[in-house]
């Protein structure tokens, strides 16, 4: 058994460095991974995943120490090793595969170069051999034009491609062990199939072994054997993939699939508020919406799926007026608006507001909470004094917030509260129509889903409207009562829920709805098979 | 045509325009300079024809416009015109073409400028990298600290220091440094030593400190990360994987200075008496001689644009996303 360890971690400690003190981010964590095995490390942001995945190598990052415990790997402890031995290690016994690859790869160098660079370095193989073992590689991990690729730039290739070159990368020197940081979470749910494939196979051909961090439950159950669950930098449990999957033991562990548990059921309404018709628009000359029509019912929520570069934000911009469309109207309240923010009126804008994705930067953050929501209030409706700051506590009471809010900054509040001063911002204008822009995109699964619970609520409550811009089709279900599918800048399908979620498909809603992961451990095995794609076993 | 080799062209296109601009500007900032040659020459004294005859001689009774065709039509045909100094009310007339006057100099100027670059352009960038490799470290700190200290003082109060320690208390090399044309190139260097040592401390502190900021600003970068995760050593990570992203910007801040090791040392030549066009210039505004003010500043713009050209394409041909476009 003892044999069989390959990397033994116990008790390890690791504080990192801010607000001028030393703050715990891992509190004693033991892990263990057996030769060949792939462990899933999985929580949300902040629990410390990516920190005990890089420690798993013995690298720590600037700012942060190691403060107790060890790390066994091969006989030697990565904790006390001084940096020159663990660099011998370093991309040849332990790598590496990062999120971003568009932004791991050096922009100045060829990629070939970058994929066999340790490879060649410490002598593990002589540079001719490594570049055919590469090309090997790069062909096996499905990569159009093998041969060739290795002489490109990185940002001749894309994100999907690099992501899978990145793999070859760590795959070169034929590591014992891969550490795996959320290599997919930036990629399209198609993108995403092709890529887990690939790594899967890399990994098993090799016999390799990996530790998968990721906050997405459902792609590390088509990657591991075990799984371990995090939580603020503590262990919340551990165990084989499929006996997580059907009997976790921790109701944290159960709400990491949350939102996947919420349900709307989808109501019909032909009573129009807003659409767009017939339009097309363009970013100077690259055309970028092509003749879409999109209508949103009254007091019910139309989400808009697509993968990135589909259109879904140019047809919000389109909206609200940023972008004028270079053919078709927008239509309010059976009105047509001027095409221009410019030419709509105060009343008119007050009508339609928005949300976004990231919060921290639609919040300036030298004003506080009270002068964020105060100011439509001011703007709109004119209100100033005691009456703005009544105003703006029976909005934090709407949001769910307690009115010791007024004082705070933003930078005092958490991911889920900036997204809740954001919607109070947006009820302050008193709209009909909210568009949200991939609202809960960089949220956490239960954050996410009280900011969902909090929108249907509001929706409820007064009769908004919802444009509700996303790629996750868990937040579609969740909230949604038609459904918009988009494509290259088209319209492919638009339905109530139901239908658009029901066979048949069209061709591209069905190879974006299948390429969603399930809570299935077999679900890519299946998917693989079903659409002939090489990997499958 | 390869992409990049078009935005050179255009590059170019742009510098002979600019160029063009600025010997306009010349032209007319020097007509708008007060005074008249003729009456600095012949003096008060002189009566009104024999300054018009002799405004006349020089051409300076033409409308302006003529005069400025004649001098850049003079100029693309490498004749930059005759000096006006040398004349005299008498009618003797002694002046030499502007060439002769400005070529000799330039070639001066243009030797200590190539002189102090090769002694500070590698210095700056060795300092600037081992600075970044060890930041924060005493190394790190006193070369800051030192630079800093050099490029604090006025160039001249930096001459006369080395003056004083190298030239007097310690007298290695002379501490007039005017170089003569039959000179051979050793004795030109050796006599050139102290005005060169002088811009050296002056421009180090600039390049080394913006070689260092560009590199330590690509260290925060992912790619920086995944580098030392591939066990690479720190001095491979800095100049296998920082450096190559860093040419941009140090090539710009060594342009500037070599600019000015051209343009802007007027007080270091006249400190060491050394005979640069710097000196010419400001001797020919005081003797209102156009031509060679003209010259002169033509030169200088030149310099300017083609070494901020030079930074550009190396900008342009360092960066792989404009040199392999998708």
């Amino acid at each position: 058994m003892s044999k069989d360890i390959l990397l033994d971690v116990k008790g390890l400690k690791i504080e990192g460095y801010s607000d001028e003190k030393w703050n715990p981010i891992i509190k004693g964590v033991d892990l263990q991974l057996r030769k060949g095995e792939v462990l899933g490390l999985i929580g949300e942001s902040g629990a410390g995943k990516s920190t005990l995945g890089l420690a798993a190598m013995g690298f720590v990052r600037a700012g942060c120490r190691i403060t107790a415990g060890s790390a066994m790997f091969d006989g030697l402890d990565l904790v006390t090793a001084p940096e020159s031995q663990k660099r011998a290690l370093w991309g040849t016994h332990l790598t590496y595969v990062a999120q971003s690859a568009a932004a791991s790869f050096n922009p100045a160098h060829k990629l070939i170069d970058q994929t066999i660079g340790a490879t060649v370095r410490d002598g593990i193989q002589p540079r001719a051999d490594a570049e055919r073992d590469a090309v090997k590689l790069y062909d096996s991990l499905m990569l159009p034009n093998p041969e060739t690729i290795g002489d490109r730039y990185p940002h001749q290739v894309s994100g999907g491609q690099l992501q899978r070159v990145m793999t070859a990368m760590a795959m070169s020197s034929r590591p014992k062990l891969i550490v795996f940081d959320e290599p997919t979470t930036a990629l399209d749910v198609t993108t995403q199939v092709e890529v887990l494939l690939a790594m899967r196979k890399a990994v098993r051909e090799h016999g390799a072994a990996a530790i998968y961090i990721t906050h997405d439950l459902a792609v590390v159950a088509q990657m591991a054997n075990r799984i371990k669950v995090l939580r603020y930098g503590e262990e919340v449990e551990e165990a084989e993939t499929r006996e997580m999957l059907s009997n976790p033991q921790q109701d944290y562990t159960k709400s990491l699939w949350s939102v996947r548990a919420l349900h709307k059921e989808p109501e019909q309404s032909e009573d129009i508020v807003l659409s767009v018709n017939n339009v097309d628009a363009a970013y100077g000359k690259v055309k970028v919406l092509h003749d879409v029509s999109i209508a949103l019912p009254r007091g019910k929520t139309v989400a808009i799926v697509g993968e990135s570069g589909s259109g879904k934000s140019t047809t919000a911009r389109v909206m609200t007026g940023l972008l004028p469309p270079s053919k078709g109207s927008v239509t309010f309240n059976s009105e047509t608006l001027p095409n221009a923010l410019a030419g709509r009126t105060k009343d008119q804008l007050r009508r339609i507001q928005m949300i976004y994705q990231m919060a921290d930067t639609a919040m300036n953050p030298r004003q506080t909470v009270g002068e964020i929501i105060g100011r439509p209030l001011e703007f709109y409706h004119g209100l100033r004094g005691r009456a703005q700051d009544d105003k703006v506590v029976e909005l934090l009471h709407d949001i769910e917030l307690s009115e010791e809010f007024i004082d705070r900054l933003p930078s005092e509040l958490s991911g889920g509260q900036k997204q809740r001063i954001c919607i109070a911002r947006a009820l302050a204008a008193e709209p009909e129509v909210i568009i949200c822009d991939e609202v809960t995109s960089a949220l956490d699964q239960i954050v996410q889903e009280g900011i969902l619970k909090l929108l249907l609520k509001l929706q409820k409550e007064k009769g908004l409207s919802y444009f509700f811009i996303t790629h996750d089709i868990a937040v579609v279900e969740a909230i949604s009562d038609e459904i918009v599918v988009m494509n290259q800048g088209q319209v492919v399908e638009q339905g109530l829920k139901t239908q658009v979620l029901n066979p048949p498909f069209p061709d591209y809603t069905e190879l974006l709805l299948s390429s969603v992961p399930e809570m299935d451990p077999d679900w890519l095995t299946d998917l693989a098979q079903k659409r002939g794609m090489a990997g499958a076993t | 045509m390869h992409p990049v080799l078009a935005t050179i062209l255009k590059r170019i296109g742009l510098g002979v325009l600019t160029l063009f601009v600025v010997s306009v500007i010349i032209f007319s900032a020097v007509n708008m300079l007060p005074g008249d040659f003729g009456e600095a020459v012949l003096g008060q004294a002189a009566t009104e024809e024999t300054v018009a005859a002799f405004r006349r001689e020089l051409g300076l009774d033409q409308h302006p416009v003529m005069r400025y065709v004649q001098w850049v039509g003079g100029v693309l045909q490498g004749d930059l015109g005759t000096s006006f100094s040398g004349r005299a009310a008498s009618g003797v007339d002694r002046s030499r073409a502007v060439v002769d006057l400005v070529l000799p100099r330039l070639n001066n100027t243009l030797f200590l400028a190539a002189m102090t670059a090769i002694i500070a352009v590698p210095l700056a960038l060795f300092l600037g990298i081992t600075a970044a490799l060890w930041r924060n470290s005493f190394y790190d700190k006193s070369a800051s600290a030192l630079t800093l200290t050099t490029i604090s003082f006025p160039e001249f109060f930096v001459a006369y220091i080395l003056i004083l320690l190298l030239g007097t208390l310690y007298p290695m090399f002379p501490s007039l440094a005017t170089v003569q044309p039959d000179m051979g190139l050793g004795e030109r260097i050796y006599t050139a030593v102290l005005p060169a040592l002088t811009l050296t401390l002056v421009i180090v502190a600039h390049m080394m400190r913006m070689t260092r900021a560009a590199i330590i600003n690509l260290l925060a970068s992912d790619y920086i990360e995944m580098a030392r995760l591939k066990g690479e050593s720190p001095r491979q990570v800095i100049l296998r994987h920082a450096l190559p992203n860093a040419w941009a910007p140090i090539a710009t801040v060594i342009a500037f200075n070599l600019a000015y090791l051209v343009v802007g040392v007027v007080v270091v030549e006249v400190v060491f008496v050394y005979p640069g066009v710097g000196q010419l210039m400001v001797d020919a505004v005081s003797s209102r001689d156009i031509p060679v003010v003209q010259a002169c500043a033509l030169f200088f713009a030149a310099t300017y644009i083609i070494l901020n050209l030079i930074a550009d394409v190396i900008g342009i041909v360092t960066n792989p996303r404009l040199l392999h476009p998708r």
